[in-house]
């Protein structure tokens, strides 16, 4: 009786075992953060950039207009890259870029900006990084497509033209 | 009476500065369970990027609102997707790994069953 059903259970727990490693090996182990949720803006108080004024969230964003919300910092090299994408993609006028400037000083970023040029409509300011963890941020740069107080799409990492072209068709 | 005053007050910083530890014991148990996401193998506390450092000003913010535990790890869920969780809650993605360990330990315990117990 022993000897019969001995085998039986080793044979299945190798069975699970096996199954298990084999449905492992077709996951990837690769972490790709999920970029094409669909996901409400947050609601927050921030401060304009050159003003300092208190701002709402409400007050940046108005339903039925593209969004590119651009996280920045003058302090961050790979944001220098993608900074003559920006002014590109402002000068062609389809979608209103707002800027979010990332645990930033005040000199430095105004002084990025006179060197690089200004492609914002609106720039406020996270001073503590706290802004960018309620957008579910990564760090800089990183950049939001919204419409209708939504993301429709996270770009994580400088732009460049083939993800420009990408936004182009898909604000068309 | 001077030294009356003095022992209040020696007995109060000592009570504040009790509840602030218990704070912060709770800060640095949720941030131990965050992963932060743009390191390798490291959790928020460990960590002192950008990233780590803001999300800890976040936890701070969200215990001062008085939000329990459950309910920062469930809006840092929503913010960053499940990955950030160190402890997984128990779904369809995740069941194999919480019920293998007790499937092994029973059919474990049945193999031992079988052959010592019943041997006898």
């Amino acid at each position: 009786m022993k000897n019969k059903i001995l085998p039986f259970i080793i044979i299945f727990i190798f069975g699970i075992i096996f199954v298990i490693f084999y449905k492992g090996l077709e996951d990837s182990k690769i972490y790709t953060p999920d970029i094409n949720a669909k996901k409400e803006i947050p609601d927050f108080n921030t401060k304009e950039f050159f003003s300092g004024e208190n701002m709402k969230s409400s007050n940046i964003f108005d339903l039925d207009k593209i969004y590119l919300l651009n996280i920045w910092s003058s302090w961050c090299v790979p944001c220098r890259q993608e900074h003559s994408f920006l002014m590109k993609l402002n000068s062609d006028n389809k979608v209103n870029i707002i800027g979010m400037n990332y645990k930033d000083n005040f000199k430095n970023a105004e002084s990025f900006l006179k060197e690089l040029g200004n492609p914002y409509k609106k720039i406020f300011i996270d001073l503590d990084g706290t802004l960018s963890i309620q957008w579910g941020a990564y760090g800089v740069p990183e950049s939001f497509l919204i419409y209708n107080n939504e993301i429709i799409k996270k770009y994580i990492g400088p732009l460049n033209q083939e993800l420009v072209d990408e936004i182009n068709l898909l604000i068309k | 009476m001077k030294f009356l005053r003095f022992f209040l007050i020696f007995i109060l910083s000592f009570y504040f500065s009790n509840a602030n530890a218990e704070e912060n014991d709770k800060r640095n148990k949720i941030t131990k369970n965050l992963r932060c996401l743009i390191c390798q193998g490291q959790s928020v506390y460990d960590s002192d990027s950008e990233f780590a450092n803001s999300l800890k000003i976040v936890v701070d913010k969200k215990l001062e609102e008085g939000l329990s535990e459950d309910q920062i790890y469930e809006y840092f869920k929503i913010k960053y997707g499940e990955w950030i969780l160190y402890d997984p809650s128990l779904n369809k993605n995740t069941y194999i790994l919480w019920l293998l360990p007790i499937l092994i330990f029973l059919i474990g315990g049945a193999i031992i069953y079988k052959s010592f117990i019943v041997k006898k």
